[in-house]
């Protein structure tokens, strides 16, 4: 049989699918949903279901489609380094994956019962809007399955030589598929938040890829993959981190700093572009609506930004601190301790400028005590060109100290390797006047581009990084490698690794609150009103109760994958009398 | 033990984090109650202050016409003499072109609310758009959705502001009534009755920072309950030293109720006692 003919037919079909606007429904405006049009079951209306299934959904979501990402890289590393204990530690994340993929599917299943029970009047538009792209989206999902597994249980079977290719190339499909997917999901999202391929009433007029293809799609498509990442890491680390502490022999705690080490970097990597992210989906908020923007950032929601601030620094604090901890592992580590008090002050000011807030919500006494509504010395620091001053310092200060942990490990023998590191302490010092001057610079630029002064300030933060692992690399050439005493560690650092996915997941939690707030009273922005009794915006104490209350059952429900994943590892002797 | 360490540590993070969100100032955002309003009864005045209200409202206009710089500051600037100079504005091609004194900057306002992108002020535009789209969105389409009555309203009050002629009339028919369950009762809190008739857009209350009218802070003290009432009632009898009269409505005594008045009272009394 020909393929050919059959092969570009699919390419038409698709193509078709994809550019062609949706004639069915073309002209038909949105509902108008009523109150009546809102169930209750039980008493209960759809919001607290809706958000705790969601946001569960997401929580192992973000998990499930991280962790390939990731093992996909350790595992190449370990075929290019030839070092079995990557391939080891990349299965073992695997596994961890694979015991939380079956509880995803299954609160999505529920997500998706629920949004069908409770806003019927609103799924029907939106199944109308998005029409064929849901069966893309179950096929896709079909796919994630299939590779998973395949990826999954071929590991020793495509173990070696060509066969271990062929194990990386379902791992990258299996990425390319998740991604896809994820993708596919986020354009609901977006739309609901910026729709395009629709008139002002509502009625379809563009493509599915126009209808996808929104202001805001790309923006959170980039934060969510990066933050997927950062997440699935801090989530291992928090089970190799569990098993550090519980194990029996030193070459079970080994392993276990180890995985520690790997997942806390893993972490850090994810982490250090995901603010440059969040400023771009910003930026792109206030391009699409400055309304929506303002009632982010300025307005009832300003005070989340705080807490954020609050989440990021003790992020950053517990990694770091993990990170000095870990110079006691080599002997070397102990020549650059002194450093450590100064990455900590920086760290801390950057901290404290970032929780400044600018505009209070105050009671009159304390207008009157402060003068006015703003504080005459620390209000300047509530802007945004002193928060973006101090999270780049933030974030520099934390490369400083991984890169101090890689230094530790290793003497540099190349002739030139004093003018090499005269040119990184260079690359830092002009680096951070760069940053400040450009903060300054920020305080006498009008406010549309206070924003974007915070490009140079990025641009210098990711240059550093990435020049001074180019510098360290080339320096650490043929250099002399000291010992990793793994397992070397206090056990107090280990519960710096508890402290990331706990603050992954609340401020995750809380991201989203805000994220769905900022279309107020909508459904979906500027077409479809929400005629809930819920159509409001709750107090941030009331969001915050109810991200823990998701974040406990999320704790409890990765508790349980932990110890799945533990009792796969567990073979039981066989009785006396009884052959092996 | 391990494992009950570790869950008792996570579970402190967790609370931590949760203690901070309800130590912050909570306020709850409810959709924007929609205003009863009997348009065929209103004069030429009570078309300005309703347009005052919408401006600082359901207009949402403050987001941005404000001191912060996103768009030029109305409340502060001379509009008189800026909507001249813009319409005077060799770039300026709009619907205004042509026209003279108060016609013209009638015409300039509809235009600049219904085609914001028809006259860019420089340096206000869209970023990367070289001052040719406006950020600012058409007031008659969702989200903002004034109707036109509304816009007439706003169009009123910024040129009673510019001190033209209002050029717009009240307009004989009523808007469509509310819809069942959204028609305003009367407030019932002091915050509520200052939100109700934009006090805060003005006066800087509930950390609104607003400075257009004076401040209210220790005003118990000054006027008493019958001054303040007096000051609500009949704004223009005493004006505070810095202030220009006709800036305040002066039709509360129709608009409010005497609870909501009271309530009003109550709270600013109460500005002048903290503290004492």
């Amino acid at each position: 049989m020909r393929r050919g003919p059959l092969v570009v037919l699919l390419l038409a079909l698709a193509a078709a699918f994809l550019l062609l606007p949706d004639l069915a429904f073309a002209g038909e405006p949105a509902p108008v949903p009523s109150r009546a049009d809102y169930p209750t079951v039980g008493g209960m209306t759809g919001r607290p279901v809706v958000w705790a299934l969601a946001q569960m959904h997401l929580f192992l979501a973000a998990f499930v489609l991280a962790v390939p990402m990731f093992v996909l890289v350790i595992e190449l590393t370990g075929v290019l380094s030839e070092d079995a204990r990557y391939d080891s530690m990349a299965r073992e994340f695997m596994r961890i994956s694979m015991a939380a993929y079956a509880l995803t599917a299954l609160v999505g299943g529920g997500l998706t019962l629920a949004l069908f029970v409770f806003y019927p009047v609103v799924m029907d538009y939106l199944l109308r809007v998005f029409d064929g792209q849901v069966l893309v989206y179950a096929l896709l999902f079909g796919l994630e399955s299939v590779f998973l597994y395949l990826y999954y249980y071929s590991w020793d079977a495509l173990r070696f030589g060509n066969r271990k290719w062929f194990h990386l190339s379902l791992g990258l499909v299996l990425n390319a598929v998740g991604s896809t997917l994820m993708f596919v999901a986020n354009a609901w999202v977006t739309f609901m938040m910026a729709p395009s391929g629709v008139d002002s009433t509502g009625a379809v007029t563009g493509s599915i890829w126009q209808i996808m293809r929104g202001p805001l799609w790309n923006p959170l498509n980039l934060h969510r993959f990066l933050a997927n990442i950062a997440y699935g890491g801090a989530i291992v680390g928090a089970y190799a981190a569990y098993r550090f502490l519980s194990a029996r022999t030193a070459e079970e705690r080994a392993h276990y700093d180890w995985m520690g080490y790997t997942s806390n970097l893993i972490a850090v990597i994810g982490f250090l572009p995901l603010p440059f992210a969040g400023y771009w989906l910003m930026a792109e908020i206030y391009a699409y609506s400055q309304q929506m923007g303002i009632t982010a950032m300025g307005g009832i929601l300003a005070w989340l930004f705080i807490i954020q601030a609050v989440l990021i620094g003790s992020i950053l604090l517990a990694a770091n601190y993990y990170l000095w901890c870990g110079l006691g592992r080599t002997e070397g580590g102990r020549r650059y301790t002194p450093f450590v008090p100064f990455i900590a002050l920086v760290l801390v000011g950057g901290f404290l400028v970032w929780v400044t807030p600018h505009t209070l919500i105050l009671t009159p006494e304390e207008v009157r005590m402060l003068g006015g509504t703003r504080h005459k010395v620390l209000g300047p620091l509530g802007i945004m060109p002193a928060k973006n001053t101090a999270v780049n310092l933030m974030l520099l200060a934390t490369f400083v100290s991984f890169q101090l942990f890689r230094r530790a490990g290793r003497i540099a023998t190349v002739r030139w390797a004093w003018a090499g590191n005269a040119v990184i302490v260079a690359l830092y010092a002009v680096a951070v006047a760069n940053i400040v001057g450009a903060g300054l610079y920020g305080y006498v630029t009008p406010t549309v581009y206070k924003v974007g002064s915070s490009v140079p300030q990025v641009a210098t933060t990711l240059s550093v990084i990435v020049f001074s692992l180019l510098i360290d690399g080339a320096m650490n050439r043929g250099a002399v490698r000291r010992e990793v005493h793994w397992g070397r560690m206090a056990v107090r650092s280990q519960y710096a690794l508890f402290v990331l996915p706990v603050a992954f997941t609340w401020m995750m939690g809380l991201m989203g609150y805000i994220r769905s707030s900022v279309r107020t009273n909508w459904h979906v922005y500027t077409i479809m009103k929400d005629a809930s009794p819920d159509a409001y915006i709750p107090t941030i104490g009331d969001a915050g109760n109810a991200i823990t209350l998701v974040t406990v059952g999320f704790m409890a429900v990765i508790i349980f994958v932990f110890w799945l994943t533990q009792l796969g590892s567990i073979k039981q002797p066989a009785p006396s009398g009884l052959a092996e | 033990m391990t494992f009950v360490r570790v869950v008792v540590f996570s579970l402190a993070v967790l609370l931590s984090y949760t203690l901070f969100a309800n130590i912050v100032p909570q306020v709850q955002s409810s959709p924007p109650a929609e205003e009863t309003v009997d348009v065929a009864s209103l004069d030429v005045a009570g078309l300005v202050a309703w347009g005052e209200r919408l401006f600082g409202g359901k207009g949402t206009c403050t987001l941005c016409h404000n001191d912060r710089g996103r768009a030029p500051d109305l409340l502060a600037i001379d509009l008189g003499t800026e909507f001249a100079a813009r319409i005077a504005d060799p770039r300026y091609a709009g619907k205004a072109k042509g026209l003279e004194g108060a016609a013209a900057i009638g015409a300039y306002l509809r235009e600049s609310l219904l085609d914001p992108s028809a006259y860019v002020v420089p340096g206000f535009g869209k970023k990367g758009s070289n001052d040719s789209v406006s950020p600012m969105p058409v007031v008659s389409r969702a989200p903002i959705s004034l109707s036109e009555a509304e816009v007439d309203a706003v169009i009123a009050f910024l040129e009673d502001r510019a001190g033209v002629e209002v050029t717009v009339t009240p307009p004989a028919e009523a808007p469509p009534a509310p819809a069942e369950g959204e028609a305003e009762g009367p407030a019932e809190t002091a915050q509520a009755a200052i939100e109700k008739f934009g006090c805060a857009t003005c006066h800087d209350l509930f950390g609104s920072g607003a400075d257009v009218g004076p401040k209210l802070v220790g005003v118990g003290e000054r006027l008493g309950r019958d001054g303040i009432r007096r000051a609500i009632l009949e704004p223009n009898a005493e004006i505070a030293k810095g202030f220009e009269p006709d800036v305040m409505p002066g039709d509360f005594a129709e608009q409010m109720r005497v609870s909501e008045l009271e309530l009003i009272v109550d709270y600013l009394m109460s500005l002048g006692q903290g503290g004492q």
